[in-house]
């Protein structure tokens, strides 16, 4: 497969295999080797048109891991900011030789674009396309579910997972739910109904507006961002409503099973969807989510530009 | 297909090269064996298993994956990484004594030496291999040797073990 897209491309083997590739590549990290030779002489684009701090800094360091010569475009303090479209943009990083392009857009569709415009040989990878999907992110989060819950080459069938807030702007929960899924577990998705997406019921999931009958019954809660900039309309009354409603405190977190995980793709509106006591308890598994981040990442690199000699 | 090493030959093999690593390493408490996967890890184990029962000496044995640090990687699918486990005592000054199946261009051993450097200095480096079939492309040789088994680039080598197989065998196979 030459381009990182969407999740649905991916096959349930495959999306294994960049789970246990990315297991090994976090126990060699731990091992002591922070740089490894594989990738080297490629070159890898960071082109961020929109704002992200976790995931450039991450694919930047997973890149830099496996010896990589790294561009970081983002758009502001770019021509991108003067109006160059996507297609003169690619183009340009055509010229420069890129092996890779990494991209994060706020159009949904952008990575699929790009890829399927010929305006470069490399290989595209979606780093959060508008509000339709974030893989990498999604492969992280079932790396860290898998590390803690399932033995590391196995799936996740059995487990039941939450993923509450935003349901409807959210690629992070797009681009879960279909991995989740495909791996077997089953998903719970809570929001208020004004943030569930209308064509829900052709998901496969479990929808619920009720957090506290919901959290007894999982292996793992995925906090979403409530999003301010696509707050555009009147989604619920008020922070604080939405914040006793389907945020997660101390006392709800003791509603879970003992064993069970806080995620947060970041970055966190502490008091709003998560509680500060909360997000620093030992079920939260935030700051890890980044660590393994950084190996998941590395892992999709590695399987999708290592080989990728034209085609 | 011929078989070019039996069951009985493998395991004869197999101690034979436990007593020469004995006898080459005066100080054997500062070995640690790495097999590289998979069938190289396999062997490192039977190794050190054998030379437990020679000695009674228990050598530190490992797995070492050298798959991100190839030279055919662009050329090449890229492909699943196996196990990497080095033991606690780690190579820093030690004798490493490298594992794998079959010796023939070299490269797997090159990179071996590439990704052993990064886990850190051993003191020397050995090589043990059941089968060497010629056909080096780097100036490598092994240290110990099963079989010398001279063969023809159009042919394979196929190393069959108990653990991984389901039997023990070397067959040499006619590429079609």
């Amino acid at each position: 497969m030459r381009h990182l897209l969407s999740i649905s491309d991916l096959s349930k083997d495959f999306a294994l295999e960049i789970l246990s590739t990315a297991h090994e590549l976090s126990r060699i990290s731990e091992g002591g080797t922070k740089k490894l030779p594989t990738l080297r002489g490629k070159t890898v684009v960071n082109l961020f048109a929109e704002d992200s701090t976790r995931t450039r800094i991450s694919f930047e360091a997973a890149a830099k891991r496996l010896s990589a010569d790294v561009i970081n475009f983002s758009a502001k303090g770019s021509s991108v900011s003067k109006g160059e479209s996507l297609k003169d943009t690619a183009q340009t990083l055509q010229a420069l030789g890129a092996d890779a392009v990494v991209l994060r857009h706020p159009a949904s569709g952008a990575a699929h674009r790009l890829a399927q415009g010929r305006w470069i040989s490399g290989t595209v990878i979606n780093a959060g396309d508008g509000t339709h999907e974030h893989p990498s992110q999604a492969l992280l989060d079932a790396f860290t579910i898998q590390r803690h819950l399932c033995d590391s080459k196995g799936d996740l069938a059995g487990l039941h997972i939450a993923i509450v807030g935003d349901i409807l702007h959210s690629r992070v929960a797009r681009s879960n739910v279909l991995l989740l899924k495909k791996l077997g577990a089953m998903v719970t998705l809570v929001a208020p109904p004004t943030l569930i997406p209308f064509a829900w019921e052709s998901w496969g999931v479990n929808v619920s507006h009720d957090l506290d009958a919901v959290l007894p019954t999982i292996d793992a809660v995925i906090m979403l961002r409530i999003q301010k900039e696509r707050m555009h309309d009147l989604y619920f009354p008020s922070s604080r409503e939405y914040s006793s409603l389907f945020g997660i405190n101390a006392e709800r977190a003791n509603l879970m099973k003992s064993h069970a995980l806080v995620m947060h793709p970041g970055p966190m509106n502490r008091g709003l969807e998560i509680t500060a006591e909360v997000a620093d308890s030992s079920a939260s598994v935030v700051v890890e989510q980044v660590a393994n981040g950084v190996s998941v990442r590395m892992a999709i690199l590695y399987l999708f530009i290592a080989g990728n000699q034209e085609g | 297909m011929s078989i070019a090493l039996t069951a009985q030959d493998i395991s004869r093999a197999i101690t034979r090269i436990s007593h020469e690593i004995l006898e080459k390493n005066t100080d054997s408490n500062a070995i640690t064996i790495l097999g590289i996967p998979t069938r190289g890890a396999d062997l490192a184990l039977r190794v050190a298993n054998s030379i437990y029962e020679i000695s009674a000496l228990k050598i530190p044995v490992g797995a070492l994956d050298v798959t991100l640090h190839r030279d055919d990687l662009r050329i090449r699918p890229p492909r699943p990484l196996m196990e990497t486990s080095v033991p606690v005592e780690g190579v820093e000054g030690r004798t490493v004594i490298l594992v794998d199946d079959v010796l023939f261009s070299g490269r797997t051993i090159r990179s071996a030496l590439d990704a052993l450097g990064e886990v850190g200095r051993p003191a020397r480096v050995q090589l043990a291999v059941l089968v060497d079939r010629g056909h080096r492309e780097l100036p490598i040789r092994a240290d110990f040797v099963g079989k010398n088994i001279p063969t023809s680039l159009s042919q394979s080598v196929k190393v069959s073990l108990l653990e991984r197989d389901g039997l023990d065998e070397v067959a040499i196979t006619e590429a079609m």
